[in-house]
């Protein structure tokens, strides 16, 4: 009988959360600290030709750090080595940083940041990603014959349709701005800095190329973080090196953290997108082909634009059962900030434009939209666009009974003319259905080899050492649930372990929903073996049982390996095989309500059933649905952000909208457990998959209020108000509804 | 000619924070946000923006809830401030626990205040606790990882606690 998995534990960080004890990067007081910051380029492409220093400023107040004081490569280490760590002659993008400023106190720090003025030679910038001939990365994915299907599509009486769609980029807009504190290098050459950030192990990588020294000679560790979703991933190496260089010469610890309008101003959002979708269905609905082209707007370098692509594309296909499939994807140069991380990752956007199609397909065949789905949704034993045979924990079926159980969407009459057409709002529903793979893409588990150390400690409680970061979602009691079931003790007998690179081993990145079903895996595994070696019988409690065994000289200190399941089979030349070990699975049904006079989008109730195999902690699971929910129903109707000669116009708090609780609808959430049996407990990833459904789930909702058919998000009043232009424009065409 | 009066010049500003009487020589425009988080060494208000916008430094100025990041500490002077820090606060600390409220924890004390502030006012004015007046209580406060169904169900929680 399980006693905390499945059950709720109270978060060991939580406490000192909700009193206002916990310990954020802004909240150390480090005595002698010098305050940091950045000139950055006020244009999108230029030669910097040198700076300029105002009258009467004092260079002697301020230490200034340069490109060439970088002790190792100018290299901000990730994927590619395009991005420097300050920028010395050839600008790419606005707010791109050219020199660094540490000053005793923040006043001269502020002074010396207005008096120092880079001059530039301007060049003519590239914003339009369709115009942009510098490929980071390109994606093809071949499945069948889409060539001969088209061909035939004719002849064989099938229908064949076409769109485009597009997304807009989207802020993280975690509550707590970046920043890292970063301390001089010790007479080893030892260089510490803290801060807030998802992955210790990239920060410390990137110190160690930006300083010329080996990985373990970087410490960093991870403060209280306040939020991340994908943000926290890449950038805060850039915060960490820039506080490291400013540290190291003017020796004295360094605090540089943003404030919000520098955060939004030049930290990576989610790529602008789009995608153009042919298609071939059978007049009962079935998928013949798809063909789908994919584009990416990467902005200025490169940073993890070919992973996010990757993602993208092997999700675009969606959780389709189709014999064939082409996918094209590229991720192109422009001139604007450097896109990246955001939970989903690429998949969001390709999401968006599968479930508009189909929801085409069903309003020109007659067909209802759940009706269509489920006709062509990928069951167990069916193949993905990859050509990956879907074996374990296929919750495909479980998830659509589901939301058609709570919300009756599948009785609902969609895109039906409705009486009542003068009322002052129309009220509408709409489907989505998705799927999402956890961890790591095709061989990325098998090649990054995360670890988990477990120790008893001498008072024989034990402590977990994992790099994986608790950014809110929950990781600390995640693992303190695993932990505490396997090896039958009480959660107070264990401790989770600080993330702090001098200590924790390297778990892997936490991102991709990979942190419970792969490193609480591992975590399983370590617990298992520790309690084997501990033994004694239950009558005795975990304590007195361990103290026994190490006052016998037993080694209580175990370290796994992450070993993907056996029989997963990938190909990186060919997109072909198993994609990811297992996916999530889930259905989300939005309900809105569209004010007739101003084309206001109001979500009143959002109901989603997902698969994630196990819940371990039931109420975070839970939590964690909710919240990418909402980030979701953020960016299908509300979230704008658009750019002006490379700078966003949204680079405020005030004019940077994301939901308030007024915003925000009445959650009903499913969770469906089809068990994984290479996952702890069944368990399989759940932190992206929320994100990916809500924004075409609410466009569909639109479309069934209104009858127009949305294929941009964010579904703004003035698009809504363009779409309804043309569509009287062209009134004669419009399609009839479906009744269910 | 030397100006009679710069706001940078320190002077005595006497209030009292979370109980305590505390007279503190500080610039007259400080923020009050940062002299609770610097000079006091209170942190547990945030600052989540710096212009008003997020909430997440709500604190309460003689009972009514105001944001720490546009409030000159010339203006608290013989005021009673009062932050996450304060007791008072265990039973809506309680429910945003239990209730799972708190995620990644940087909105969480500006919640708790604002929280607190309403429960007060409800109890003050005769005003019954509903689901959609603790929405509106709660709408100057963002959140980015609940969704904020947690953080509502932890207020309601706290009014059924401490009602009984």
């Amino acid at each position: 009988m399980a006693r905390y998995v499945g059950s709720n534990v109270e978060r060991p960080e939580g406490r000192a959360k909700v009193t206002g004890r916990a310990q954020y990067v802004s909240d150390l007081h480090v005595s002698g600290a010098w305050f940091g910051g950045t000139v950055r380029s006020q244009v999108a492409r230029g030669t910097l030709r040198g700076f300029d220093f105002a009258v009467g400023f004092d260079r002697s107040s301020v230490v200034i750090v340069a490109p060439e004081d970088v002790p190792g490569e100018n290299v901000q280490a990730l994927i590619e080595d395009d991005q420097p760590i300050l920028c010395a002659r050839d600008i790419r993008h606005h707010g791109e940083p050219l020199l660094l400023v540490a000053a005793p106190d923040l006043r001269t720090l502020e002074r010396a940041l207005t008096s120092i003025v880079p001059r530039i030679d301007p060049l003519d910038p590239l914003f339009d990603m369709e115009h942009s001939r510098e490929v980071f990365e390109s994606v093809a994915i071949d499945k069948g014959e889409v060539d001969a299907a088209f061909e035939h599509a004719q002849g064989n009486g099938h229908v064949v349709l076409e769109g485009t769609y597009h997304t807009d980029s989207q802020e993280q807009l975690y509550i707590e701005p970046q920043g890292c504190i970063a301390w001089p290098p010790q007479s080893d050459g030892t260089i510490v800095v803290k801060g807030s950030l998802q992955c210790p192990h990239y920060v410390r990588k990137a110190l160690a190329r930006c300083f010329g020294g080996t990985p373990e000679r970087m410490r960093v560790v991870q403060m209280e973080t306040g939020g991340g979703f994908g943000g926290k991933e890449e950038y805060p190496s850039v915060v960490a090196c820039h506080a490291a260089l400013l540290a190291m010469k003017c020796k004295h610890p360094v605090r540089l953290i943003y404030d919000r309008h520098e955060d939004l101003a030049v930290t990576p959002k989610r790529h602008p997108s789009r995608v153009h979708h042919r298609t071939i269905v059978d007049r009962d609905g079935k998928l013949i082909a798809l063909d789908i082209d994919v584009l990416f707007d990467g902005g200025a370098y490169t940073t993890l634009s070919p992973v996010v692509l990757s993602r993208g594309c092997i999700h675009a296909a969606g959780p389709y059962r189709c014999d064939n499939v082409r996918i094209r994807g590229r991720v192109v140069a422009t001139n604007h900030v450097p896109y990246g991380a955001f939970r989903g990752f690429g998949a969001p956007q390709t999401c968006f434009a599968i479930e508009r199609t189909m929801d085409r397909i069903a309003r020109a065949l007659s067909i209802h939209p759940f009706e269509l789905r489920r006709r062509n949704m990928l069951r167990a034993g069916d193949t993905t666009a990859t050509g990956q045979r879907l074996v374990h924990s296929v919750g495909s079926v479980e998830v659509m009974d589901a939301i058609a159980r709570e919300s009756g969407i599948d009785r609902h009459p969609w895109c039906v003319p409705r009486d009542g057409g003068n009322a002052r709002k129309s009220r509408g529903l709409g489907l989505s259905f998705f799927f999402h793979g956890a961890g790591f893409t095709g061989s990325g588990e098998a090649m990054l080899k995360g670890r988990v150390r477990v120790e008893l400690l001498p008072d024989g409680r034990v402590e977990v050492l994992a790099g994986s970061t608790e950014i809110g979602q929950g990781t600390n009691a995640m693992f303190l649930a695993i932990a505490a079931e396997t090896l039958g003790c009480e959660t107070s007998d264990v401790v989770i372990a600080t993330p702090d690179t001098a200590r924790v081993p390297d778990s892997g990145p936490t991102v991709a929903s990979r942190t419970c079903m792969v490193v609480g895996g591992c975590l399983k595994d370590a617990c298992c073996e520790l309690a084997a070696r501990v033994g004694g019988e239950a009558l005795y409690s975990w304590r007195e049982r361990a103290l026994e065994f190490l006052q016998g000289g037993g080694d209580g200190r175990v370290v796994v390996t992450y070993e993907s399941p056996s029989g997963l089979v990938w190909d990186d030349e060919t997109y072909t095989g198993d994609a990811y070990p297992v996916y999530g699975w889930a259905a989300d049904v939005a309900e809105v309500e569209v004010d007739s006079d101003t084309l206001e989008v109001e979500v009143k109730r959002f109901w989603t059933a997902v698969d994630v195999g196990k819940a371990i902690q039931p109420q975070l699971v839970a939590g964690q649905i909710e919240g990418g929910s909402l980030q979701a129903v953020g960016w299908s109707h509300l979230e704008v952000i658009s750019t002006r000669e490379g700078r966003f116009e949204q680079d405020r708090m005030a004019t940077c909208i994301i939901p308030t609780t007024l915003d925000t609808p009445r959650f009903d959430v499913t969770l469906v457990e089809v068990p994984y049996p290479h996952g702890p407990f069944g368990a399989k990833g759940v932190g992206e998959l929320p994100m990916d459904g809500g924004a075409p789930a609410v466009a569909s909702a639109i479309e069934d209020a209104i009858l127009v058919h949305v294929d941009r998000v964010p579904a703004t009043p003035e698009r809504l108000m363009r779409a309804l232009d043309e569509r009287s424009a062209a009134s004669s065409g419009t399609k009839t509804g479906v009744r269910a | 000619m030397k100006p009679i009066f710069s706001a940078a010049d320190p002077v005595d500003i006497a209030f009292e924070v979370n109980g305590d009487r505390r007279t503190l020589r500080v610039p007259p425009l400080a923020r009050l946000l940062d002299v609770l988080r610097e000079d006091l060494a209170l942190t547990g208000t945030k600052e989540g923006c710096g212009e008003g916008e997020c909430g997440a430094c709500s604190v309460l100025i003689d009972g009514e809830a105001q944001l720490a990041c546009l409030v000159p500490v010339c203006q608290v002077a013989g005021c009673s401030v009062f932050t996450v820090e304060a007791p008072g606060l265990e039973s809506i600390q309680d429910a945003f626990l239990s209730e799972g409220g708190a995620q990644c924890g940087i909105c969480t004390p500006g919640m708790i205040v604002m929280t607190r502030a309403w429960l007060d006012a409800c109890a003050r004015d005769g005003t019954e606790v509903t689901l959609e007046g603790a929405r509106e209580a709660l709408a100057g406060n963002l959140c980015r990882c609940t969704g904020y169904a947690r953080i509502l169900t932890a207020v309601l929680r706290a009014a059924e606690t401490e009602r009984a």
